[in-house]
């Protein structure tokens, strides 16, 4: 049974689980008939082109896993931002763990989707967001949504900030040969309020893990959300990340992705533009080896006036990793004085590695500044040898070039912590030890 | 018996039925539809040879398994390929018999583009004197090109003369099932034009189909193949800056270049063909084929200003199959009204220290559509494969859209690829300027859509660089407001 099928005859097993009665189940069955007739995307869909699901369907996942497995924090500790206090969301092969977690419901509610959608409390803002700004028609988002019940719930009430970062994590604990999850997240901040999220997933073994979540930001008038992933998983990892943004006026959210680890990642970022004077952000490290694949889908659409938005990605690609970018802006008619910026910029450093690029503009609106850039090169020779000269052994001399080329997108981050904490996984992955705090 | 406006435009909307109920069978034109019957009429008419009649039957048998693509950013209604006539005799009657009766419009565009009478009333289909200057211009070349061994002619002549030639080259860059409409010229192609430049000759002239005038009329689907062979190099014009009402809504031309070890092809094309009216009714389709297969330290130099043709689907490319081997691409395309440009180009490396550049430029105004769509793909064996690209979109007026679609394969480390693109429009602190010093808005504008065309109009053969630039002017006429 391929896993299309099974997903479709696993949607029985889970309608048993939920309430049916709910108007969310409305929102599924119809996703559901979409994923039916769409099912999962080839490589003949030109947004897929370069990215293939065909072994990932081969594989046997357990739909829901059969038992509750337990963490210490211990075991995991090193996965957590530790150097700082956080509130935090923590599932264990989809289900959350309360053990692990530290959730609140003071002046902000930062705590679970599977209670968002069942409390009759939390419906007047469920009925107004869920699935709101998620496609309806793509079908990975689709069998998400047919799906969702599991995930994390934050909603930031006007004028308020949480006292310390989110951190979202998933784990994985192989106690499955393999196992698929369908995270769903929903993040409300209302006008004028911030936030910082920092999300990860992380496989424990190397059992065959499939994550296919599906997060939905809304950011209401002024509001500020900073949000961080951090995809540094084992080698039979795979994610299928699609986020959606719903900006509205004067708001300012930002996304950076930083991929390091993964069978395969691909990542839709979704952002829109519903007001004016919006700045979105995407900013993105990839530093891959192995056979490793990544794909980031970028999207932005401006629909109103006096906008910004800025992409900033980069990637280092070695052995038979390969990487894509696919950014995409679409300009409106009446989104004058649009500034769109998109930037790619990549390094091979091995013979068999690939990289595949497309940064695409659409541009509707004449009173506007757009530009992309992309480069695909090398580490510069002269400036090696300089460094090589100066006593720093190649290794070392490489790595800091790369560090170096990653640089501008780790300077926009605002939690210190997240910052060292990434430096550390870079030079991790670079082999080195930098001998200074980056 | 003055042509007005009105009966212009009643002229072009009856237009589409002069296809479907074409009565006046001459005994040179074919009935319409496609199928086999029809292709080995067309083999048979221009006497070709039986392997040239079994090439186009295989190109056939490949089109009907293919699909027309709709992957391209531009909308149109599918032509129905069973309501032309794949064939018709190139010798017509002339439409008018006297200048008098022409558009009085086109003929002010003549007279900014500075065309001599003779040619005004061939361009615009007026019967012209038996003895013309230009077909005695035309022998005198031929004579000259026949000393140097160069074979410039149509292709159906070429098929006759050197079949040789023709058989191993052709189809070797476009195969036959390249994509649907190739597949269709291949099947049908009416004629077009053939060049061989020696080893180690240099063409002394810029070769143009413009000269060959008595040839002219080669139909809707065109053939070009150059061949240059090894260190030999040849510059070639295709086109014209007059604007030509063409009766054929649909164009489906293949050009193959074929540059052998050190040699040099340079392919400059102006198209104006009808872009519709202002109501964006009519205009041309025009989906070609052109690529260019680069051997060892070849180069091939790909030059091109679109401004006409309401539908236009075009990716001039090159394979870069030799070491050391160059490819170029300068492109301005300008849609005005309702017209629609999908273009850019394709630049496969495949060969060590291969090198591209590609600067595409363009200018939409009124409610049209302009693409750029590219390809930079570097294979795995291309060491040291360089590429610059840069696309400038320049928008005029808010209802028109500028898009870029740029797709980039690295698969080599050695690799250096760098793509730039940038949309703006005319700032008004420009114009401003302009009109302090008393140049006025529309000559304003003129001046810096040149300005920001330059780059490409450098790139063509002289006295076409001056009309093309000219050609930009009055196809943004208007477009100011």
């Amino acid at each position: 049974m391929d896993l299309k099928d099974k997903l479709i005859s696993s949607f029985m097993a889970f309608e048993s689980n939920v309430d049916i009665e709910h108007p969310v189940h409305d929102v599924r069955t119809e996703a559901m008939k979409n994923f039916e007739m769409k099912g999962f995307p080839s490589k003949k869909e030109e947004a897929w082109k370069y990215t293939s699901l065909k072994n990932l369907q081969k594989v046997d996942f357990s739909i829901f896993p059969k038992e509750e497995n337990a963490l210490e924090y211990k075991q995991v500790k090193k996965y957590f931002l530790h150097e700082v206090d956080t509130y935090k969301i923590v599932f264990i092969d989809g289900i959350y763990s309360s053990y692990l977690s530290e959730t609140t419901h003071d002046g902000v509610d930062i705590c679970l989707m599977s209670s968002a959608l069942t409390k009759p409390m939390y419906k007047p803002v469920v009925d107004v967001y869920f699935n709101k700004v998620a496609s309806k028609d793509e079908s990975l988002t689709t069998l998400n949504t047919a799906f969702s019940r599991e995930g994390a719930y934050i909603y930031i009430p006007k004028n308020k900030m949480p006292k310390k970062p989110v951190e979202i994590i998933h784990f994985a604990t192989g106690n499955e040969a393999s196992l698929m999850l369908q995270p769903r997240n929903l993040i409300i901040a209302e006008e004028n309020s911030e936030l910082q999220v920092i999300e990860r997933h992380q496989s424990l073994t190397s059992n065959e893990v499939l994550t296919n979540s599906v997060t939905e930001i809304f950011a209401a008038d002024s509001a500020i959300v900073d949000y961080y992933k951090i995809q540094n998983d084992s080698e039979n990892a795979s994610l299928i990340d699609n986020t959606y943004i719903d900006q509205k006026g004067k708001s300012n959210v930002s996304v950076h992705t930083f991929s390091f680890g993964g069978k395969l990642i691909r990542n839709n970022l979704n952002f829109y533009q519903n007001g004016e004077h919006i700045e979105s952000t995407m900013k993105g490290v990839t530093i891959l080896g192995n056979k490793q694949h990544v794909d980031h889908h970028t999207l932005v659409h401006h629909i109103e006036p006096n906008c910004e938005s800025h992409q900033d990605y980069k990637g280092i690609y070695g052995e038979n990793a390969t990487g894509v970018f696919n950014g995409k802006i679409i300009v409106d008619k009446i989104a004058q004085k649009t500034n769109a910026f998109q930037q790619n910029n990549n390094i091979l450093v091995s013979d068999k590695a690939t990289i595949n690029t497309k940064p695409q503009l659409e541009i509707f609106a004449d009173d506007v500044k757009c530009s992309h850039g992309c480069t695909i090169g090398q580490l510069d020779e002269d400036a090696l040898f300089y460094l090589q000269s100066r006593g720093i052994p190649q290794k070392e001399a490489r790595a800091l070039l790369m560090y170096a080329f990653a640089n501008n997108v780790l300077e926009s981050v605002r939690i210190p912590e997240v910052k060292a904490r990434i430096n550390k996984l870079i030079a991790k992955k670079l082999g080195v030890s930098l001998g200074f705090d980056l | 018996m003055a042509y007005t406006e009105e009966e212009l435009k009643k002229e072009l909307e009856t237009k589409e039925y002069e296809y479907g109920f074409y009565t006046d069978i001459e005994s040179d034109t074919l009935p319409v539809g496609l199928n086999e019957e029809i292709i080995i009429a067309i083999s048979k008419k221009k006497e070709e040879p039986d392997w040239m009649t079994a090439w186009r039957l295989e190109a056939f048998k490949h089109w009907k398994e293919m699909e027309e693509p709709d992957w391209a950013n531009v909308h149109y209604k599918k032509p129905d390929f069973q309501a032309i006539s794949y064939y018709s005799a190139p010798n017509k009657k002339p439409k008018y018999n006297s200048l008098d009766e022409v558009d009085p419009e086109l003929l002010e565009t003549f007279k900014k583009l500075g065309i001599s009478v003779d040619e005004q009333k061939k361009l615009a289909g007026v019967a012209v004197d038996i003895v013309m200057d230009s077909v005695s211009v035309a022998t005198t070349f031929k004579k000259t090109l026949a000393e140097k061994g160069i074979i410039f002619c149509s292709i159906s002549e070429a098929i006759k003369e050197h079949p040789e030639l023709v058989k191993k080259y052709i189809g070797t860059v476009v195969p036959q099932r390249d994509n649907f409409y190739a597949a269709l010229n291949s099947a049908v192609f009416s004629d077009g034009s053939f060049c061989y430049i020696p080893k180690g000759v240099r063409c002394p002239m810029e070769l143009s189909t413009y000269f060959r005038i008595n040839q002219a009329g080669t139909g809707q689907f065109e053939r070009t193949l150059v061949i240059a062979d090894e260190g030999s190099y040849v510059s070639y014009l295709e086109g014209c800056t007059a604007p030509s009402r063409d009766e054929n809504q649909l164009h489906a031309a293949v050009v193959e270049l074929i540059a052998l070890d050190d040699a040099e092809i340079k392919y400059s094309t102006v198209q104006n063909w009808f872009p519709g009216d202002k109501e964006g009714k009519g205009g041309v389709f025009n989906f070609v084929t052109k690529r260019g297969l680069c051997e060892k330290n070849a180069k091939i130099s790909w030059t091109q200003v679109e401004t006409g043709s309401a539908v236009t689907w075009k990716y001039p490319s090159c394979v870069l199959k030799g070491d050391n081997s160059i490819g170029e691409f300068y492109s301005i395309a300008v849609t005005n009204n309702f017209q629609q440009a999908d273009t850019g180009t394709k630049m496969v490396h495949l060969g060590k220290n291969t090198r591209s550049t590609i600067i595409s430029k363009g200018i939409s105004a009124g409610k049209s559509q302009n693409s750029y769509r590219g390809l930079v793909q570097v294979n795995s064996r291309a060491e040291n494969a360089r590429n610059f690209s840069q696309c400038d979109s320049l928008l005029m007026g808010n209802e028109c859209g500028a898009h870029t679609f740029p797709y980039i394969e690295a698969k080599n480390k050695s690799a250096q690829i760098e793509h730039e693109a940038t949309t703006s429009k005319i700032g008004e602190d420009q114009i401003f300027y302009c009109n302090q010093r008393g140049i006025d808005t529309e000559k304003a504008i003129a001046l810096i859509v040149n300005g920001f065309s330059k780059e490409v109009l450098n790139k063509l053969p002289m006295e076409f660089a001056v009309e093309a630039q000219k050609l930009l002017e009055i196809s943004l006429e208007g477009s100011v407001g």
